[in-house]
């Protein structure tokens, strides 16, 4: 089977832009990404397109209604949080089974502000406060809470991840927020789900990411290798059975599953990854995935953290784009905006947060119900 | 007006049985092959996959705290803070809840704590006026 090669990717600042409409927002994102590796519409051989809140209404075709009607397929793509990394990754699928050699590939999302989660339930009433919280920041904080239990993880620690992600977004002017926010004041936000502080929760934003991915003979056909990443892997999974799945949703063994996967197809190992961007969505999350993409061993996590190992600079920086915690979370373009991440920082081009040296990226999301996926990315210049 | 107060509660969830003339409990299916138990009814075991041996069974109104969370926002009219609490019941099977008559403070839960389960009113009606039967946990003393 043929290599898969990232060529051109890009995203918009991310933000509210209640004006404007999922298909401007993902087209804005799409000429950008076709510019970046200086192709245009009518070299794209498909278009998968990852949206949420609109997943009924034909958003990829929406998009083209937008920048040109060429008539290729069009898949519309929804896998809750992972729906950008879904829509990435049947484009890869679709290169490496030989359908077609240049693919666009879309993630979009325009929210409002609020909580997201605790629906659904009771034959007649909402159960939601009433037999415990479906709300995503009480998820989050059953997944730190059992992280506390089995190892004794503190609030600060949880906090920390969030100090860490506030300040790396300093550095991007891609992000939501660029704004320092000391440990003091995450601890001393407003308490939403104990121990998931305000500012430990993801920002809700509009935004949208897309990429062009092409074949190994494309690429040279094209002349685009210089500045091409090679897509060394992408697995994804559902969530396999454990125990409490169905009560308390469990993102710890669809993400190990995952990785498994991941670490195999790739041929390496955690130890030689350069840069992740791990699904930060509760600063509670980003801790136990660190033990579940194998970046520590169980137990560490919280260490992790403590040491600045996963800062800039540190020994395998996360989230150096701010992450979801204030580059800010629009759920379909998530995906491929941790894509463009990566790509940046392996191209060399990420300015002043650039991880020096950087040749292995790896990309993590979850949806809840549950799908993971993770793709990892190889300099290849 | 019609009298309506003597009308039976409705349960909240499916899995929350009110017998005649019995004490509610929660049900659940446990799995002939593999022993595996779920909240509510299921054709199939999704731990192993067999087909047709699932049983009903009466869950333990007694269990052990697993994982909490004090929420202190949510929609509105959903009264804060409340501690959203999962447990595992004895003899098998997991649920989440409302962990009540306690402090919804973190310090004063602990992990592992033995709780009750207790059936009280719901204290929300549906647009028809009916009452409904919840179940909650409690500090098991």
């Amino acid at each position: 089977m043929t290599e898969v090669y990232v060529v051109g990717v890009d995203m918009i600042k991310f933000g509210r832009f209640p004006d404007r409409t999922v298909p401007s927002l993902g087209a804005e994102a799409a000429l950008m990404a076709l510019d970046d590796a200086g192709l245009t519409l009518k070299d794209m051989q498909a278009l998968y397109c990852g949206n949420l809140g609109e997943a009924g209404a034909m958003v990829g075709q929406r998009v083209l209604r937008e920048i040109g009607q060429t008539g290729i397929p069009v898949v519309n793509v929804a896998n809750a949080c992972a729906t950008g990394a879904t829509a990435f990754r049947e484009g890869f699928a679709a290169i490496k089974a030989g359908m077609y050699d240049v693919v666009l590939c879309v993630g979009v999302e325009q929210m409002g502000k609020g909580l997201l989660g605790g629906g659904g339930g009771g034959a007649g009433i909402p159960i939601e406060g009433l037999l415990g919280s479906g709300t995503m920041p009480s998820v989050f904080a059953h997944v730190g809470m059992e992280h506390t239990r089995k190892y004794g993880t503190t609030f600060e620690q949880f906090a920390k991840v969030s100090v860490k992600n506030h300040h790396h977004s300093t550095l991007n002017p891609k992000a939501m927020y660029q704004i320092e926010t000391p440990l003091q004041e995450v601890m001393g936000a407003e308490m939403i789900s104990y121990p998931n502080t305000k500012l430990m929760c993801s920002v809700n934003v509009d935004g949208s990411a897309a990429a062009v991915l092409v074949s190994e003979s494309a690429a040279k056909r094209l002349g685009l290798m210089s500045r091409a990443v090679r897509v060394r892997a992408s697995a994804m999974t559902s969530d396999p059975y454990t125990p409490r799945n169905l009560v308390m949703p469990d993102f710890n063994a669809v993400t190990r599953l995952a990785a498994k996967d991941a670490y195999e197809q790739a041929g390496l190992g955690p130890e030689d990854v350069n840069l992740v961007e791990l699904h930060d969505c509760f600063a509670t999350a980003e801790i136990v995935h660190y033990e579940n993409l194998g970046l520590c061993a169980d137990g560490e996590g919280g260490r992790l953290i403590d040491t600045g190992e996963t800062a800039l600079g540190g020994r395998v920086p996360v989230n150096v784009s701010g992450g979801l915690l204030s580059k800010g979370h629009p759920l379909g373009a998530t995906g491929i905006a941790n894509i463009y991440e990566v790509t940046t920082h392996l191209r060399g081009e990420a300015g002043k947060r650039q991880v020096e040296g950087a040749k292995i990226g790896l990309t993590h999301v979850v949806g809840m119900g549950s799908a993971c996926a993770i793709h990892v990315l190889e300099k290849v210049n | 007006m019609p009298e309506t107060e003597t009308a039976k509660p409705l349960p909240v969830v499916p899995f929350l049985k009110i017998p005649e003339g019995g004490e509610p409990y929660l049900e659940g299916y446990k799995c002939g092959h593999c022993g595996e138990i779920f909240l509510g009814q299921r054709l199939v075991c999704a731990a192993c996959g067999t087909r047709g041996q699932m049983q009903a069974v009466k869950l333990a109104d007694k269990g052990k705290l697993y994982n909490f969370t004090v929420v202190h926002r949510n929609f509105p009219g959903v009264p804060v803070p409340f501690i959203s609490a999962i447990v595992d019941l004895d003899g098998g099977g997991t649920v989440k809840g409302n962990l009540v008559d306690m402090v919804p403070s973190p310090e004063a839960i602990k992990f592992d704590m033995p709780v009750n389960v207790v059936f009280r009113d719901a204290g929300r009606k549906d647009k028809d006026g009916n009452s409904y039967l919840a179940y909650f946990f409690t500090p098991a003393t």
